[in-house]
């Protein structure tokens, strides 16, 4: 299993003499020992025009997200909208609540006195910011997902502390069960397993 | 965050990379760039690592440590069971105190505030003193999170949950004594801007309204901020359970987090700009409160100093109340002492004695400014602090803030557990009596000497103030008990800095693995990208 696969071995499995199970696979999952060795399958894998990746890991390894082909992502955008709604929506209630609803001329003082009004209008920003960012992470992750495939896979459950694995959908295209699974084991995993949905 | 340099997938998430296969050439390319990469992991070393040509600093990690180590020893503390006899000895007393809160609340809600020794012309008291006391405290959780991650010290890994459950519980703390402060603590939400019958507004251009807007907006960025660090961990709890209860209760809180790179890579940065959000917010926070005195034109009040000067006392106490925790925590639990290391603990005296400095500094300018500026109500509110009815509880804080913590100039004091120890309680008393002699020396002596008066605690202020102290004490120790205290992802990261194979960034990977594979692939870098 360990050895590649050869040219022609690589091209004589396609998906038209895909197994008739394949509709039932979510995919093949690879476990390494070490986060060089998945960021390693990683860079392969990709490289291999594989595109429905994912790795998980113990920790965020540095350039795993981006070796999967993940290019920046949304929540600055989202933070930053969240802050811009959250210090105009305090600005305006404080103009809203001492020109319009209740007026009160203190010496002749202006009634919109923008001054007083910054602290609040900074603490809105932020908290609405901070909303943003949180519920923003949470959103773009799909999270909470109490059921997720890939928790089937075996030994899986080390993801969270000391092992490091790399999953290939069986929805991309580049997918065959054999060829992406020994493409996986040659990449020196320590094991590839079938992951049902 | 975009990178700064081009990534392959400029091209594509996946529409162009259709071919049914990859042709048999690239797949072999990419084999054997796979395997050369395996190869290229340089030998783990196990030395303490520094820069070079200097002697090779501390770790902050203790060698021995892996992946799996942290795992064990972190999840160990709630899972083992093996809390030292003496933590729950301590819990029991906290939680009695906690009752003794619940029973002074209550007959301070049945009585009044007429109980506390409050009154005219003193009417802040104890109140005031602990809500800013426990505000204080409450910053160095964040300080070491938030604005130690912005500036990149990976020191804080290790002490940074511990800290921000700290902060939740003294921010709780502190909501707790201007509500029950009112005469009429059931309509405390009049002071929140809501659609009522009443047609009225809070008043928003005094520091009180924005001390609420402050104060709650800091509870609930730090709660945000410290639940996204602890979700991975909760994963590691959740896949650690004995029992499939706990993992269920685990799961829960952990969301269904699989560690996934797409995640841990918005995760990163929503957790960064969290943290650089709480940056400008842990500093308007203690400012606003500060406000509260400054704005008012009292003697001893009505100073410029005091925004600055309060933020520093708060980095101040916190750091030591940090401390004052930890320390025995240490002690206490052995699982703690590979990740807690002598060196964060220097840094943490340090800062202490850095903000005390500060702090020293407010001081000195707070007596320069009453005397310069030639206003007898000043002048006489510093003479009537350091030689009134109230001197012992000055010199106190002079003793405790100021002329305590130079032994911290001596690596002794920094390594010596037990004494940094008493520095770190003398601080927090130093603390306490400096608001204390902030708000009634300046209140008792007003300009009017007809209104003058005195003031001092009563039982039930005492009993207050204690009972929060128990509080704050069984929170802590439910804290130690059922979540992970120490960050496991993280320090997990330092287990691989500190193995010494730092990951070269992707480009170079790349360009390194199609220089040495020039002749197995027919395709270009960038051809072969796409």
């Amino acid at each position: 299993m360990t050895t590649p696969l050869s040219p022609a071995q690589a091209s004589a499995t396609s998906p038209l003499h895909a197994p008739p199970l394949h509709a039932a696979l979510w995919g093949v999952v690879a476990e390494f020992d070490t986060p060089e060795a998945v960021l390693a399958a990683a860079d392969a894998t990709f490289l291999a025009g594989y595109r429905a990746l994912d790795a998980y890991s113990p920790y965020p390894v540095e350039g795993l997200a981006e070796a999967l082909g993940v290019r920046g992502n949304r929540i600055p955008l989202i933070t930053l909208l969240g802050g811009l709604v959250g210090g105009a929506a305090g600005y305006f209630m404080l103009w809203y609540a001492t020109v319009v609803s209740y007026p009160l001329n203190v010496g002749g003082r202006p009634h919109n006195s923008w001054p007083a009004f910054i602290p609040i209008t900074f603490e809105t920003t932020i908290l609405v910011a901070a909303f943003a960012a949180f519920l923003g992470v949470l959103w773009m992750n799909g999270l909470p997902q109490p059921y997720h495939p890939v928790f089937h896979a075996e030994a899986f459950r080390r993801a969270s502390q000391d092992r490091f694995f790399l999953s290939v959908e069986a929805a991309d295209p580049a997918f065959d069960r054999d060829a992406t699974r020994a493409f996986l084991a040659s990449l020196g995993a320590r094991s590839v397993q079938e992951v049902q949905p | 965050m975009s990178m700064p340099y081009p990534t392959p997938t400029g091209a594509s998430s996946g529409d162009e990379a259709t071919e049914a296969l990859a042709p048999a050439e690239r797949l072999e390319a990419a084999v054997a760039l796979a395997q050369r990469q395996s190869r290229l992991a340089p030998p783990v070393s196990s030395e303490a690592t520094g820069p070079p040509g200097q002697p090779p600093e501390a770790p902050l990690i203790l060698p021995g440590q892996t992946f799996a180590s942290v795992s064990e020893s972190v999840s160990g503390i709630v899972y083992d069971r093996k809390l030292p006899r003496v933590l729950y000895l301590f819990a029991a007393l906290t939680f009695s105190l906690t009752m003794v809160l619940l029973g002074a609340i209550g007959w301070l809600f049945a009585k009044g505030v007429g109980i506390w020794g409050v009154g005219m012309p003193v009417a802040w008291g104890f109140a005031i003193t602990n809500f800013v006391w426990w505000i204080g405290i409450g910053h160095a959780g964040t300080l070491i999170s938030a604005v130690l991650l912005v500036t990149r010290q990976p020191w804080r890994n290790s002490i940074n949950r511990f800290a921000e459950a700290m902060t939740l519980f003294a921010v709780a703390n502190a909501g707790l004594f201007p509500i029950i402060h009112l005469g009429r603590p059931w309509m405390a939400y009049y002071i929140l801007p809501y659609p009522n019958s009443m047609g009225l507004w809070p008043q928003f251009r005094s520091p009180l309204t924005w001390d609420v807007f402050a104060v709650s907006t800091y509870a609930l960025v730090s709660l945000l901020f410290w639940y996204l660090g602890v979700v991975p961990d909760f994963a590691t709890m959740r896949d650690r359970a004995p029992t499939r209860r706990q993992a269920r209760l685990y799961g829960v809180f952990a969301l269904g987090w699989r560690g996934s790179a797409r995640h841990w890579h918005r995760y990163r940065t929503a957790y960064l700009l969290l943290a650089g959000l709480a940056t400008p917010l842990v500093v308007s926070v203690h400012s606003i409160v500060a406000l509260d005195f400054t704005v008012a034109i009292e003697p001893g009040w009505h100073s410029t100093i005091f925004p600055p000067y309060f933020v520093a006392g708060a980095i101040f106490s916190g750091f030591a109340m940090v401390l004052t925790l930890l320390i025995p925590v240490r002690a206490l639990v052995p699982s703690v002492r590979p990740f807690v290391t002598q060196r964060h603990i220097d840094f943490m005296a340090k800062t202490i004695l850095a903000t005390g400095l500060l702090v020293t500094y407010g001081y000195v300018s707070e007596a320069f400014m009453a005397w310069y500026g030639g206003d007898p109500a000043e002048w006489f509110v510093i003479k009537n602090r350091a030689f009134g009815p109230y001197a012992p509880m000055y010199w106190t804080l002079i003793f405790c803030n100021t002329v305590v913590i130079h032994t911290l100039w001596f690596r002794w004091s920094r390594r010596t557990l037990w004494f940094l120890w008493i520095v770190t309680v003398l601080v927090n008393v130093g603390m306490w009596t400096e608001r204390y002699v902030i708000v009634v020396t300046t209140l008792h002596r007003d300009f009017l000497p007809s209104s003058w008066g005195m003031f001092s605690g009563t039982f039930w202020d005492w009993a207050v103030f204690a009972g929060t102290l128990g509080l704050f004490g069984t929170l802590m120790f439910l804290f130690v008990r059922f979540v992970p205290m120490l960050s496991m992802s993280e320090n997990r990261g330092l287990v691989a800095e500190a193995s010494g194979r730092p990951v070269p960034p992707q480009q170079a990977r790349l360009e390194a693995a199609q220089e040495r594979a020039p002749t197995a692939s027919p395709y270009t870098h960038e051809e072969t990208l796409s």
